[in-house]
Formats: structure tokens, sequence, C-alpha cells
């Protein structure tokens, strides 16, 4: 279908899925407890109503996820929504890389970064410190993984603590999760289209 | 607070942790993470509903993802709960005498090349008679196992290469 986006973006497209999501009016009562809906929180998005069809992963994949990229401590947020975005730009996960890249910019300030990623992959210019998470990141993110020692070595050198490098990892590898849900149960679609 | 061990999961015995190792303390301070991993593990390996795929061929297909991803250790570990389903455990077999040659074929896609993925990768599952809740448990599985392979890879690439 034609009003399917390839091109990465930081517009946050609609999600499209694949398969039809629950209905809310047939939830069981375990989907709904997963799906965190109360009387007066009743607007749940196509993307987790479809992934409540495995409501015991989705129960604990939410908590997990949210865990990853906002508890305190460690690697900084935007840190974070770049490793995530590097795993989403090799998938070529273009909702995760839209989201992730708007918050990246929301987190940092800027879109100068995400605007060069988006302009030139892997080769963009980025500081020392960027560029050891990013490929790091974008490492992790190959099938099989594919970092190396160097590019450890260059996180370590950028200035990266064990703590930071221990959370850059996990957000990589997160989005290897994520990037397998989002990518291949739906498409990114223009606004309204969904 | 000084750690000297972490719970034994499959996360921390697997990336050689659960005793000791360098990347250690950081990875206490996100003990919360580790948790919650084992608990999407054993969601995903072992639910109470299953649907389609029992148990030991859902262990069966882990080990197959944890194999492409080279984590031999991993794909040791599940294929040890695979029981009668083993042979798909193989990245090499294609499921022929399985039945399974559609499923295998859609999990290596995702598994190896997740960016090539299309809406008739999923069409094709829908018109061999997979229900959606069905492929999403597929999912899942496989995006589960991606994710901790992968964060198996970049402990073990930090105790490695110690600073």
């Amino acid at each position: 279908m034609n009003d399917v986006i390839h091109k990465f973006t930081r517009n946050v497209p609609d999600w499209r899925p694949r398969v039809t999501p629950v209905k809310l009016e047939d939830a069981t009562p375990e989907q709904l407890d997963a799906l965190q809906v109360t009387p007066s929180n009743t607007k749940v998005s196509a993307y987790v109503l479809t992934l409540a069809h495995d409501v015991e992963t989705l129960k604990v994949r939410s908590p997990l996820f949210n865990g990853i990229m906002y508890d305190p401590g460690g690697l900084d947020r935007a840190a974070r929504e770049l490793s995530a975005l590097a795993a989403s730009v090799l998938s070529r996960c273009v909702y995760c890389a839209a989201v992730h890249a708007a918050r990246h910019a929301q987190l940092s300030k800027s879109t100068e970064v995400t605007d060069d990623l988006f302009a030139n992959g892997d080769k963009a210019d980025l500081t020392p410190r960027d560029r050891a998470i990013f490929d790091l990141a974008y490492g992790l993110a190959g099938s099989p993984p594919a970092a190396t020692p160097d590019q450890m070595r260059a996180a370590r050198d950028a200035g990266l603590s064990d703590a930071e490098i221990v959370d850059a990892i996990l957000s990589s590898a997160l989005f290897g999760w994520a990037n397998r849900l989002m990518h291949v149960l739906g498409d990114p679609v223009r606004k309204g289209a969904a | 607070m000084i750690v000297d061990s972490l719970p034994r999961t499959t996360l921390t015995e697997i990336a050689g942790m659960a005793g000791g190792g360098a990347a250690l303390p950081a990875l206490a301070a996100r003990l919360n993470i580790v948790e919650m991993t084992q608990a999407a593990e054993d969601a995903v390996l072992q639910p109470k509903d299953a649907g389609r795929w029992p148990h030991a061929l859902r262990a069966a297909l882990a080990a197959r993802i944890a194999r492409q991803n080279d984590c031999p250790a991993l794909a040791d570990r599940y294929a040890g709960m695979a029981g009668a389903d083993m042979a798909v455990a193989d990245p090499a077999v294609a499921g022929e005498a399985e039945g399974l040659t559609l499923v295998c074929r859609f999990m290596d896609k995702v598994s190896v090349s997740p960016r090539d993925v299309a809406a008739r990768d999923i069409l094709e599952l829908q018109e061999a008679g997979v229900s959606d809740a069905d492929i999403v448990r597929l999912c899942e599985l496989n995006a589960f196992v991606s994710y901790q392979v992968r964060v198996i890879a970049g402990l073990r690439l930090m105790a490695e290469s110690v600073a």
C-alpha cells in the first residue's frame, strides 16, 4: 500500500498492524490488567492491543522496557535514545527510529545528531562520545552481534563508565526486541492513514 | 554497597557473571533488569497459555535463534529443553519432516534479517492457518531471544576487554 513510509523521519507516523489487534471489549481480565486499562484510562494503542495477544509476555515486557529506558543513574537518557536509534536504523524500523529520534532531539534540545544520522547513516559526523555509543549499539544490533573489542575500548576511551556501557548495551539489545515486533507486526503509515 | 554476586539467571550464567566478572558492579546496579529479563524468558519459553507452540518447540526455536547469533552456550541450554523437537534447534534443518517449514523460514528471517520482513511474510502465516495470536507469540519469542543474546554478547565483550 502506498501510504507506507519507507524513509527515516522524526515525524512520528501512525502504526498499522498486519494482524488484528485484541478488541478492548473482548479483552480478558488478564489482558485488561496488562493493558493497565482503568475507567479513567481507556486509550490503548493498536500496537499494545496487538501485543495483548501474548499477554503473559506483554505483562513483563512493559516494566522491563521502562526500566531500561528510564531508570535513573547510569547512561543519560539522550544517549539511551541514541543507542535505541542505532539498532532501529540497522533494522530499518522506521517507526521505532522516528519515536526515538524525536525523543533524542527533545532531550538533547537539538536535531543536529539525528539529522546527520538520517542523512548519512553510520557515516554521520558525531562527537567521540556519541560515536562510541552509536558504534557499540550498531555493532551489537547486527545478526549475529558484531560489536568488537576495539569498539568497547573506544567507549571506555570516550570516558564511558562501566555503568554507562551496561546501559548502552541494554538499550541497543532492547531494540533488537522492539524492532522485531514493530517492524514485523505492522507498517509505519502517514498520520491518519492507520 | 558492595555486591559480590548476582542471582543465577540464564543471563548471568551464560554471560559468565553469576560468580563475578569485571562488569558485575555495573550490572548489579541494574538488578531489576536482570530479574525482569528472567521473568520475560519464563513468559516466552514456558507460558501458561502456549497457544499453538508447546514449550519444547519454543525451546528448540530459541536454541535455533541463539545458534544463528553465535551464542552456542545459550543454544545448548535451550536445546536441552527441546525434547522431541530438538531437530529444529539446528538452523540447517528446514523443518520439512516436522511440518514446520513455514515457521522456520519466518523465524529465520525475523532473527537474521529483520529489515527484510514484509507484509507478505505475515500473510503467508495467516494463509497457512496460523492465528494472529500465534503469530504474535512467535514474534515475541524471536524478539526476546534476539534481545537476550545481544545483552550476553555485550556483557562478554565488556569482560573480555577489561580497562
